[in-house]
């Protein structure tokens, strides 16, 4: 799965997610950037992430993450 | 290879989809935009679209919009408001939204008091706390086995029972704060057991484990809830019916402190939904069974007493025993039963009359409504003989385009859908909650026998309007041929097993049918129909024979009782005009030959514009139509006309 392909279907995510459709992810977009991304909607964001991509992270990939960059990179080598 | 496989979207999605409720529609995003901008009141519209199998996310959106609403003082009529407390000792923030949504799926505008995690004990207690202070209605105790001191005291039987009574004091003791401070109705869950055991199956009888802990805290506490007039959601139970090892999501617990697997959130809040709609009074009262397919497999009218499927040791006819089985279950609980079929009442009888197998009985059944009317007039007819409200009903049919017709006519009537298997009918039906209650009182037993005493048979003169408008929403299409030899085997069992819908009951075999097929001088049809539900197959047959010059007889007309009520009929005879005017005919001659089976169609040509030209003694009547300025009605289809230029050719 190539990285345009990733961003479009995490953009669908993250609009659907922060009920924002106006938001444009880019690899240095991380937490403090987006409205309402704290721990507990992150948890959100990756579970809907692993419905979408059918994949499965485990915790320590889940708690290491620092941006949507290192997000892509993550489904890029799983999916 | 890994050792393990990564689990990805092994549940079973009769629970985690709610599949008994419509699928979500594709635009929902734009239907919840446009909530509130049209003809219907803003309450009706949100019950509308609560009323899909939405997940989590819709959800949560439509939970905002109700929220918005409540906050800027939009009335939500017919909701009823409920102000629900809820009390956890996991992160319940996910789940909130969903609680709003699925109780308005109930006729319910919730509001949820949600007080900051872990603090069951200060708000139930503390007299001035945000919870008392709220005045909810009820408050939910949304606490697991993590929040129990749930210490082990392995083989020591007092020091168990010592602890499960600690427990059960310290419940007791948040139901008393809540009762003196604010009054409101308290909602406890039983407590779903850890996977995890220590010795194996031997948890359940040594004292003192977690499993046999549980075990009685669950069952005392379901006894002091029978007494304290409060109310049980059985969590435990929920849990066991998703396999414990499912529902407790171990990683998600250590993330977030996620009390289940966030795929059981949709269900987790469908479930609070109908506890506080029972709470409410608004469990629904009548079971309406469909009868063909749904209480015996088979169809009564063409496959007869010995055709039909009930019998024990034959799959499928378990499948539908076990669905009689539920009914007369439910019956015997209280709810009313009811029978509306697209059948001749007296066959409809038959089997509760004849079959040594039925369960069910005709005493059992309130209302019997077997006729030819569509199930919309029939189900409000029910409702007015019994004397209760359209979201008492709960109607249970097999045929995708009944429920689609009962849904959009009489919305308010709960209709389930169904899977394919009839295998799963019974649990479906069981698994979508309609007749959750929270108190049980042994006058509820005599219930349905009191409705029954007072219901006699229902006139149903009127028509529900809108049908035709929901036909055109069926989006069909009906395909002409000429028989060929692809389709001769179905057209052959057509024309021997068809009795309802068929004027003149001839049988031929398949030497016979290859004989029409080929005879240039017979005009011969096959008709399938399709829908936005799917394709129906091939649901008519006719056979037309030249008799003398410019007349065809119609010699055989037969149709499928599946598609009644569509206005089949009307464009088959479009067809046949058509065709005939090709051929010179300028008389179509027709017949009704009575048998035991097709009353039904006794008015079929009356129906049609033809004139009735004789009627003999038996009942049997002969009709003519001229056709030059035959113009029968039209149904809302695309027609397809395929393979008669080939015919055409060999005449030629």
């Amino acid at each position: 799965m190539n990285e345009d392909s990733i961003y479009a279907q995490l953009t669908d995510i993250f609009h659907d997610v922060f009920d924002d459709d106006l938001i444009v992810l880019t690899p240095q977009i991380s937490a403090k950037d987006v409205d309402g991304w704290d721990s507990l909607t992150h948890i959100r964001l990756i579970l809907t992430v692993e419905k979408v991509f059918k994949i499965k992270f485990t915790t320590s990939e889940i708690g290491k993450l620092e941006n949507v960059g290192e997000l892509v990179t993550l489904i890029k080598s799983r999916a | 290879m890994a050792a393990f496989k990564e689990w990805i979207g092994t549940m079973n999605p009769l629970y985690t989809e709610l599949q008994w409720l419509p699928r979500p529609p594709q635009d929902f995003s734009a239907k919840l935009k446009a909530l509130g901008t049209g003809a219907d009141s803003l309450g009706r519209e949100i019950l509308a679209l609560a009323s899909f199998g939405l997940d989590v996310s819709q959800l949560t959106k439509l939970a905002k919009r109700i929220n918005k609403a409540r906050s800027e003082g939009n009335p939500l009529e017919p909701l009823s408001p409920f102000r629900l407390a809820v009390l956890s000792n996991a992160t319940i923030d996910f789940i909130v939204p969903a609680l709003v949504a699925s109780a308005a799926r109930y006729g319910i505008s919730l509001e949820v008091i949600h007080p900051p995690f872990d603090q069951v004990a200060q708000e139930a207690l503390t007299p001035g706390s945000f919870v008392n202070e709220s005045k909810p209605d009820a408050v939910l105790f949304a606490i697991d086995y993590r929040a129990l001191p749930l210490t082990l005291s392995i083989g020591d039987a007092d020091a168990s029972a010592a602890k499960v009574q600690g427990i059960l004091g310290y419940l007791k003791a948040m139901q008393g704060g809540i009762k003196s401070n604010c009054g409101a109705l308290c909602i406890f869950q039983t407590f779903a057991p850890p996977v995890e055991t220590l010795f194996g199956s031997l948890d359940r009888s040594v004292p003192g484990t977690i499993r046999s802990l549980l075990d009685s805290v669950n069952r005392e506490l379901a006894e002091f809830v029978a007494s304290s007039g409060d109310v049980l959601f059985d969590v435990a139970g929920l849990a066991e019916t998703l396999g414990l090892a499912n529902w407790h999501n171990t990683e998600l617990w250590n993330l977030g402190k996620f009390p289940f697997a966030d795929e059981f959130i949709p269900l987790y809040a469908d479930h609070v939904g109908r506890t506080i709609a029972a709470i409410r009074g608004k469990s629904r009262k009548v079971l309406i069974l469909d009868l063909d397919n749904t209480v015996w497999g088979g169809v009564i009218g063409d496959d007869g007493l010995e055709g039909i499927k009930i019998a024990q040791g034959d799959a499928r006819g378990e499948a539908h025993l076990a669905v009689q089985r539920m009914a007369l279950d439910l019956r015997r609980r209280g709810i009313v039963l009811a029978v509306s079929s697209k059948n001749t009442d007296e066959i409809a009888r038959t089997p509760f009359e004849k079959h040594p197998e039925m369960l069910l009985k005709l005493d059992d059944i309130a209302v019997f409504q077997a006729n030819w009317n569509d199930k919309a007039t029939n189900i409000r007819a029910i409702a007015e003989e019994l004397s209760l409200g359209l979201d008492s009903m709960v109607f249970l049919d097999d045929n995708p385009v009944e429920r689609g017709l009962v849904r959009q006519l009489l919305p308010q009537v709960a209709v389930p859908e169904l899977p394919e298997d009839p295998a799963y009918y019974a649990r479906t039906l069981a698994a979508a909650g309609y007749f959750e209650s929270v108190a049980f009182a042994a006058e509820d037993l005599k219930r349905a026998g009191f409705y029954q005493d007072n219901a006699k048979r229902a006139s149903l003169q009127k028509q529900v309007g809108g049908v035709d408008a929901y036909l055109a929403s069926l989006d069909m299409t009906i395909t002409f041929q000429p028989f060929d030899a692809t389709s001769r085997a179905r057209i052959v069992q057509l024309i021997n097993k068809s009795n309802q819908y068929n004027l003149t009951t001839r049988r031929y075999t398949d030497p016979e049918v290859t004989e029409a097929e080929n005879d240039p001088e017979v005009f011969t049809l096959q008709v399938r129909l399709a829908d936005s539900f799917g394709d129906n197959g091939m649901i008519s047959v006719v056979i037309c024979r030249p008799r003398e010059a410019g007349a065809w007889d119609i010699d055989t007309w037969l149709m499928s009782c599946r598609v009644l009520g569509r206005k089949v009929e009307h464009m088959v005879l479009r067809e046949i005009l058509e065709h005939a005017r090709a051929a010179g005919i300028h008389k179509l001659a027709g017949v009704y030959k009575p048998t035991e089976k097709n009353a039904l169609v006794v008015d079929h040509y009356v129906r049609l514009g033809f004139t009735k030209v004789a009627a003999e003694e038996s009942g049997l009547t002969r009709w003519e139509l001229l056709v030059d300025g035959a113009e029968p009605d039209s149904a809302p289809m695309r027609i397809v006309s395929i393979g008669f230029e080939a015919k055409g050719q060999t005449i030629a």
